[in-house]
């Protein structure tokens, strides 16, 4: 039974945080587990780039930005500036 | 057989090392070898809130590095025989805890103790992963309250899959511990009720220790609340769940605080 009149007007909060939290926790557990998706992309990334270019694994930075209606997926990957290098990796 | 069992929440200020402390205590007191170990690196409190703040000479860190062994390092209750502290570290750098230094002082626990009670620091990083790593039990400490509901949700899932148990295919017996409860505020719908906690989490209960004024005055006077006062509500509820960890089953009540004589002629309300 629940009269909130008899409270003083308020209306009992905790089924609103129930619910809250079986919503939210729906979502988390089905996140929970999956590889994550920045990590599979960077080393993805990098081993095909690394096919060709001597690479520095610190320097391919893998970003998401997260918009309403698009995303952006920022790849950064920053070449060491040797010819030599770059000759040795290709052939 | 010993048993590993991890105290832990995710969220702080739950109550673990409160937890921890009167469990590891009430299952002393049952005859049990206990030791209870902190491992909260940096910010060690299970030496205040038991009162051998002043005895620790060394801690789990002086025995992973070898300084000191273990029998050194452990401190006996001065009350209760049964009940062993390995304190936690103060000073040193967090990285000194190692999984395989970690695994060697469990491992030497285990044939010396009943029970290994490893109170977990807050968070999910190295401390509480290494707190729950070796653990074939665990007591989630939970406030019925929304972000304290969600971290245990969170710690519930690494159980599941951070720890050795779950990476050799077994399953960390999960216990579920609810704490600061308010019988008067959760009939009201001002709080989370324990079937609404239950339902979400869907781990089985261990115990319901209700909000309580006797914890802080235990903490205070750095004694476990079951010794400070058995007969305190919050005490009645750690018995009862630590009878429950020994396998006995026993009725699930919020235990109330006794009203004396003049509480009640007063009509005031319980602490």
């Amino acid at each position: 039974m629940n009269l909130p009149w008899l409270f003083g007007g308020r209306t009992a909060s905790a089924p609103v945080a129930r619910e809250r939290l079986q919503i939210l926790l729906a979502h988390e557990r089905g996140l929970r587990g999956q590889p994550d998706l920045l990590e599979l992309l960077r080393a993805e990334i990098l081993s095909v780039v690394s096919k060709h270019v001597v690479l520095d694994p610190e320097k391919v930075i893998v970003r998401m930005d997260r918009g309403d209606v698009v995303s952006m997926l920022e790849v950064d990957i920053e070449v060491p500036n040797v010819a030599e290098k770059w000759i040795a990796a290709v052939t | 057989m010993a048993k590993v069992l991890v105290v832990t929440s995710g969220k702080g200020g739950v109550g673990k090392t409160t937890s921890t402390a009167a469990l590891g205590a009430t299952l002393a007191q049952m005859g049990q070898k206990v030791v209870v170990i902190d491992f909260d690196v940096g910010l060690r409190n299970l030496d205040l809130v038991l009162g051998a703040e002043r005895r620790v000479v060394f801690d789990f860190i002086n025995v992973v590095q070898g300084i000191a062994n273990l029998s050194q390092a452990l401190i006996r209750d001065k009350r209760l025989d049964n009940l062993w502290l390995l304190p936690a570290s103060q000073t040193k750098d967090k990285d000194a805890l190692t999984e395989e230094g970690v695994s060697k002082i469990i491992a030497e626990l285990r044939t010396r103790f009943d029970w290994i009670v490893c109170d977990s620091p807050a968070g999910i990083e190295r401390g509480a992963m290494l707190a729950m790593r070796y653990a074939d039990e665990a007591v989630i400490i939970t406030n019925p309250e929304v972000s304290s509901v969600r971290d245990s949700d969170r710690i519930i899932g690494m159980l599941d899959s951070k720890t050795v148990k779950a990476e050799q295919g077994g399953r960390v017996e999960k216990h579920l511990l609810i704490t600061r409860f308010d019988t008067a505020r959760a009939a009201r719908g001002e709080m989370l009720s324990i079937d609404d906690v239950l339902e979400i989490l869907g781990i089985p209960l261990l115990g319901i220790i209700p909000e309580s004024q006797d914890v802080l005055r235990a903490s205070n006077v750095g004694s476990p609340v079951t010794l400070n006062d058995a007969s305190s509500a919050p005490a009645r509820a750690y018995i009862d769940a630590a009878r429950r960890l020994m396998g006995e089953s026993v009725a699930m009540t919020v235990p109330t605080p006794r009203k004396g004589l003049m509480d009640r002629l007063l009509g005031r309300r319980a602490a």
